[in-house]
């Protein structure tokens, strides 16, 4: 079993992403995400002194085009596919207040 | 029938669309049942899109490229108002409000859709047992896997169900499905095909590309579906180099670098049936006039560790946004934030939690620099070893897959496992280069094994023409 994650860092990350972990998952995916983790550590060996990260493959950047009106997604289609609407808007439940 | 001759069949008015469409969905009828290739058939919009050809050649019109020819699409492209599912409950009952270029391509060369296929969850494996809608069966042994994450369009090609698929590539995702299906499978350059549409898991390698049952299929499909797009902001603003007309122009005087690192004697999990195919291909490129030797890209077996850091970090902020809100899944909650997590513990299945998490920590204070930092300077140096390769070399050859079609069951227990599939694929999604796989034989389980054909990047005419050559030589050789 793997040191390189505790069963604390992945409650964490979860409670970061939006995901609810039982007892049971927490302890499996601890014990993949180790694995994961300690396959990456073959980096370790790498002289990465002075090279620079790459984000994106191509040396595109800020790609613009002329401010033209175009066609736009129909709202009705839109909205259709969306869980609750109210007044040609998306509808949650409260946003304050009662957070976790 | 290959799509070429399809379509010219169709053109000239040989052949009605409509009997083109009826033949592949009685094939469809008889054996989806037992490989599972779909999250839907579309047989009546196919049938009546049909018609419409038809109606259009007895008019005397051209239909286009790809008149009446049957083609599936993975079902992380979107099509306007038919569910689109990324095999994800999440996304079950979405139906987009909008086409994928691609799509809207297909349909301006005159092809028909006539299914969405079945896939890993938001594209995230290699065997396609992660679809929320249950497995794609290997059409040649149904108790194997296809592959993935395109499994669903690479056993339909495989099947007969269609003679092209789309699908789609982020480490490997087309051409591990593809030689594990024995059928013609192509990454191409990043940026060549639009991204407009594709459901995003990992934007700076995911690109979209085509299946075929044979090269010159494949290479028809990419002119049809590549080349700029507006929409997409990393689509390459230059014409598409053309493939169809090179096909023919062989490997003489090319050099042809064989990866040693990535080839049986250099990484312990490559089969050596597999390796011994790879050697076989090599000998066939040079008997047809090419240079080939072995060499070296050393860092190219860094790419697996490398991925599994920046893949999930991408896909971790991609997939924020199935919050339950907009669009998809949502599982009621008394607050937004419990709605938030209840609709994703729900909606999402256990490999994209894992990518999610694995990714949110990649990218978590104290960490970025020991893992996305890293990976991304390891990136750079894989772009820069395969530079250097290019220079000495036209193009390079490795195995696709580590080994044939593997049974169902025998890697998801052991996530790690699973992704030693992709390590032979990887590199060139990192480098944003073209890479494709052509089947070349098979294994001592008489299963397919796919050669891997690797360009820099725009290079796809030269490497299709070496995947011409392994294919006259498979079909004719040992």
């Amino acid at each position: 079993m793997t040191e390189r994650i505790s069963t604390d860092d992945v409650a964490h990350v979860a409670r970061l992403a939006r995901l609810e972990l039982g007892p049971d998952e927490l302890e499996s995916f601890t014990s993949q995400l180790g694995a994961v983790l300690d396959h990456a550590a073959d980096l370790d060996s790498l002289d990465l002194d002075g090279v620079e990260p790459t984000a994106h493959p191509l040396p595109l950047s800020n790609v613009l085009r002329p401010d033209e009106v175009g066609p736009t997604l129909d709202p009705d289609e839109v909205l259709a596919a969306a869980p609750a609407v109210e007044d040609g808007q998306f509808r949650v439940p409260p946003v304050l207040g009662e957070a976790p | 029938m290959s799509a070429v001759d399809l379509a010219a069949s169709v053109r000239t008015g040989q052949r009605s669309a409509r009997s083109v469409v009826e033949e592949y969905l009685e094939a469809i009828d008889a054996a989806e049942d037992r490989i599972h290739a779909f999250n839907l058939v579309m047989a009546d919009e196919a049938l009546e899109a049909a018609d419409a050809l038809d109606h259009r050649v007895a008019s005397g019109e051209d239909p286009g490229p790809l008149a009446g020819v049957p083609v599936v699409a993975k079902d992380n492209l979107c099509t306007r108002g038919v569910p689109t599912t990324c095999g994800s409950l999440i996304l079950q009952n979405w139906r987009p409000p909008y086409d994928a270029t691609v799509v809207k391509r297909l349909s301006a060369a005159g092809a028909v859709l006539v299914g969405k296929t079945n896939m890993d969850e938001f594209a995230m494996g290699s065997s396609t047992e992660n679809s929320a809608f249950g497995p794609t069966r290997n059409p040649l042994a149904n108790d194997r896997v296809p592959g993935g994450s395109s499994g669903g369009s690479a056993a339909a090609v495989a099947a007969g169900f269609a003679p092209l698929a789309l699908g789609s590539d982020t480490g490997g995702s087309i051409r591990q499905p593809a030689a594990l299906c024995g059928v013609v499978g192509v990454k191409p350059t990043y940026g060549l095909v639009s991204r407009y549409g594709l459901v995003a898991f990992a934007s700076s390698l995911d690109q979209v590309g085509p299946f075929a049952t044979t090269v010159a299929d494949a290479a028809l499909l990419l002119e049809v579906v590549g080349g700029h797009d507006p929409m997409d902001s990393t689509s390459i603003p230059e014409p598409l180099p053309g493939l169809v007309g090179v096909l023919e122009d062989g490997v003489d005087g090319l050099r042809i670098g064989v990866i040693e690192e990535l080839s049986g004697d250099g990484l312990d999990g490559i089969a050596s049936d597999v390796q011994a195919r790879v050697t076989a291909a090599a000998e066939a490129l040079s008997a047809a006039g090419a240079t080939v030797e072995p060499t070296s890209v050393p860092s190219t077996v860094y790419g697996l560790s490398a991925y599994y850091v920046i893949a999930p970090a991408e896909a971790s902020s991609n997939l924020a946004r199935y919050d339950g809100v907009r669009y998809g899944l949502r599982v009621d909650a008394p607050s937004t934030p419990e709605m938030n997590t209840a609709t994703r513990t729900a909606g999402f299945g256990d490999e994209v939690k894992r990518r999610i998490m694995l990714g949110t920590y990649a990218l978590s204070a104290g960490y970025y620099d020991a893992y996305y930092l890293k990976a991304q300077k390891v990136r750079t140096l894989i772009a820069d070893d395969l530079r250097r390769a290019y220079q000495q070399f036209d193009l390079l050859v490795c195995p696709t897959a580590p080994t044939t079609a593997f049974p169902l069951g025998e890697k998801t227990a052991d996530p790690m496992l699973m992704y030693l599939n992709d390590v032979c694929t990887i590199p060139s999604n990192l480098a944003g280069h073209p890479a494709m796989s052509v089947p070349f034989g098979t294994g001592d389980d008489g299963l397919p094994v796919g050669v891997q054909v690797l360009a820099p990047a725009m290079a796809e005419p030269t490497m299709f023409r070496a995947a011409s050559v392994l294919e006259a030589a498979a079909v004719n050789g040992p």
